[in-house]
């Protein structure tokens, strides 16, 4: 090979590694630029609920179930910081006899222009025991997230939205709770804790009233939707997301299930 | 009379040169041992940095102290080292102390050194670690944007390059030593070898910290480091087949050829723990740690040494070219 081919070898090198961090650049830029867009939408003062007949409002529960054999919960050592003791396990698939908890169920679509109020009173997220509590959280967008800490350890809250505005604060024990909104729609935003890096949980950002988060028993229940047909999504961190085409009568009370198939 | 008559009375012409003792000395400087002893302590100093560095990247605690330049909003006061912040305080006091011992580094060179070029050298260090520093600031601040702080890794080895350069420069063998001269009439020379080794580590490097970083996938890492070994070996085995004769040579090609080696089996360690088994893993795991963290410690003393062999190669081996030749000289050896 003579010195002109790797002349030419070392500036496509060049060229592509510049490329590359080009890009990543280029994406970061690209998600403030309409991040700040959206914070400008933000600005616009929210309309007015639209109202509800609460005569003709219907319900929608079920139980979202796994398929197979669900994964054996990782085990988590904390020895890192004295102040988290004992064992702890992740909490990434919970299935109890197939019945899956932690999924995150909402009205997806079907709604249309609607508005709701934003709840004045705020959701609470725990630290307790180096642990989220709870793992997935659900919440208006505008409504306020409170965040304690009761365990005798510095944490630091960092969410890493997509939407939203990332930020990252610390929070010594006793500290006064922090209080958070989020302006935006966002589904499974990752929430960690960079001191203890097995914390872990998601919150989920919605415009409407209308969702739930299954408990021990893969359950869950969404009242007080207006009749019509929506979509119902079930949302699991790992397993990913299963929508369903609902309709929904006056004072209706629709069973939906869902089920998941363990990964492979 | 054809090229390599040329090539010829060039080499004959550079050997009388040579054994006039005019050609390739070092500027008249004085050998200090302190100095060259200061020097060599930052290189290892900054070379516990990066595996310092390596480990809170390692650690997923590159945001477990939220602030900067302040931590926790102190500027001296150590925070409780659990967690993250063990690693990433740890980290800052480690810089802080490179950072220092640089500025004492560049002072003493201004106040002691005669030759100009080693001056302006140490003043490149210091401004190096300020931008260092500055970066680190920029990557706690901005949330980790895969593309600053995988500068900043890139950076931190270049900045080991010039401290291990500095320790070479302020030697007592670079400083005092007649250097013995062999010419490289071979194309590419093994002086192009060794910066097209350089420059593809550092492409490596780069690609590296970016799958580390989470501004790219592993695969063009893993596709690079194939082109990275060929072009690594085949310097190292010139150097060795050519100018194992000359030690200041053959050591730097050998150890280099031992860590690409090792650099492959770690690489290949880090690819297991970190990417085939531990995608999935709730935290970082030991195995995942001390295979990444070795690998990017054995990564900068690979680049290091391959300084230092471009280096010696300069000195030891230069290329010879015809422009070379004083007109005078050229004719006497013509005759």
């Amino acid at each position: 090979m003579n010195k002109k081919h790797w002349k030419t070898i070392s500036i496509a090198t060049l060229a592509f590694s510049a490329m590359l961090i080009t890009s990543a650049c280029n994406k970061k830029e690209g998600s403030d630029q309409e991040s700040n867009k959206m914070e400008q939408k933000e600005a616009t003062p929210a309309p007015a609920a639209t109202p509800i007949d609460p005569s003709t409002v219907g319900t929608v529960s079920g139980q979202a179930k796994m398929e197979g054999i669900a994964p054996k919960q990782a085990k988590i050592d904390m020895s890192q910081d004295p102040a988290c003791k004992g064992m702890n396990e992740a909490e990434s698939i919970v299935a109890d006899n197939g019945n899956l908890a932690n999924v995150f169920v909402y009205i997806k679509d079907g709604l249309g222009n609607r508005t709701f109020d934003v709840p004045k009173d705020p959701v609470v997220l725990d630290q307790s025991g180096c642990k989220y509590h709870p793992h997935v959280l659900g919440v208006m967008a505008g409504q306020t997230v409170q965040i304690k800490n009761d365990d005798q350890t510095t944490h630091n809250i960092h969410p890493t939205p997509k939407d939203n505005r990332e930020w990252n604060e610390s929070q010594p024990p006793a500290a006064a709770p922090i209080e958070k909104s989020f302006a935006r729609e966002e589904i499974m935003l990752p929430v960690k804790c960079n001191q203890h890096p097995w914390m872990k949980m998601y919150i989920n950002v919605v415009k409407t009233p209308f969702y739930a988060i299954t408990d021990k028993s893969g359950k869950y229940e969404i009242k007080g939707l207006p009749p019509g047909d929506y979509t119902i999504a079930f949302v699991q961190e790992k397993l990913g997301e299963q929508d369903q085409k609902i309709t929904i009568a006056p004072k209706d009370s629709k069973t939906v299930d869902q089920t998941f198939k363990a990964a492979e | 009379m054809g090229r390599a008559g040329g090539l010829g009375r060039t080499c004959s012409a550079f050997r009388k040169l040579l054994d006039q003792g005019d050609f390739l000395k070092a500027i008249a400087t004085t050998y200090n041992r302190g100095l060259h002893r200061l020097a060599t302590f930052l290189a290892c100093w900054i070379f516990l940095l990066i595996i310092a560095g390596a480990l809170v990247t390692s650690n997923d605690a590159g945001l477990s102290v939220p602030d900067w330049p302040t931590s926790f909003g102190s500027w001296y006061k150590i925070p409780k080292l659990v967690g993250g912040v063990r690693f990433e305080h740890t980290h800052r006091m480690i810089a802080q102390v490179a950072g220092i011992l640089t500025i004492i580094l560049a002072v003493w060179i201004w106040r002691v050194e005669k030759r100009r070029w080693m001056r302006f050298l140490a003043l490149g260090a210091v401004g190096t670690v300020i931008a260092q520093g500055i970066l680190g600031g920029i990557t706690v601040l901005f949330y980790l944007p895969p593309a600053v702080s995988s500068a900043h890794a890139a950076l931190a080895q270049t900045f080991f390059c010039i401290s291990v350069a500095m320790a070479l420069f302020t030697g007592r063998r670079w400083i005092e030593e007649q250097p013995r001269v062999e010419f490289d009439q071979r194309r590419p020379s093994l002086f192009t070898l060794t910066l097209l080794s350089i420059f593809l580590l550092y492409v490596q490097l780069i690609l590296g910290a970016m799958f580390r970083h989470h501004g790219l996938s592993w695969w063009p890492h893993v596709l690079h480091a194939v082109l990275v070994s060929f072009v690594l070996a085949w310097t190292a085995i010139r150097a060795l087949s050519v100018y194992s004769n000359i030690e200041e040579v053959r050591r730097p090609a050998i150890v280099m050829l031992s860590l690409l080696i090792a650099q492959l089996c770690l690489g290949f360690t880090a690819f297991l723990t970190r990417v085939a088994w531990g995608r999935d893993a709730i935290q970082p795991e030991l195995p995942m740690v001390v295979s990444t963290v070795v690998h990017v410690a054995v990564g900068a003393l690979l680049l290091a040494t391959t300084v230092l062999l471009a280096l010696q190669v300069w000195r030891h081996v230069p290329v010879a070219f015809e422009e070379r030749i004083p007109q005078a000289q050229g004719d006497a050896s013509a005759a």
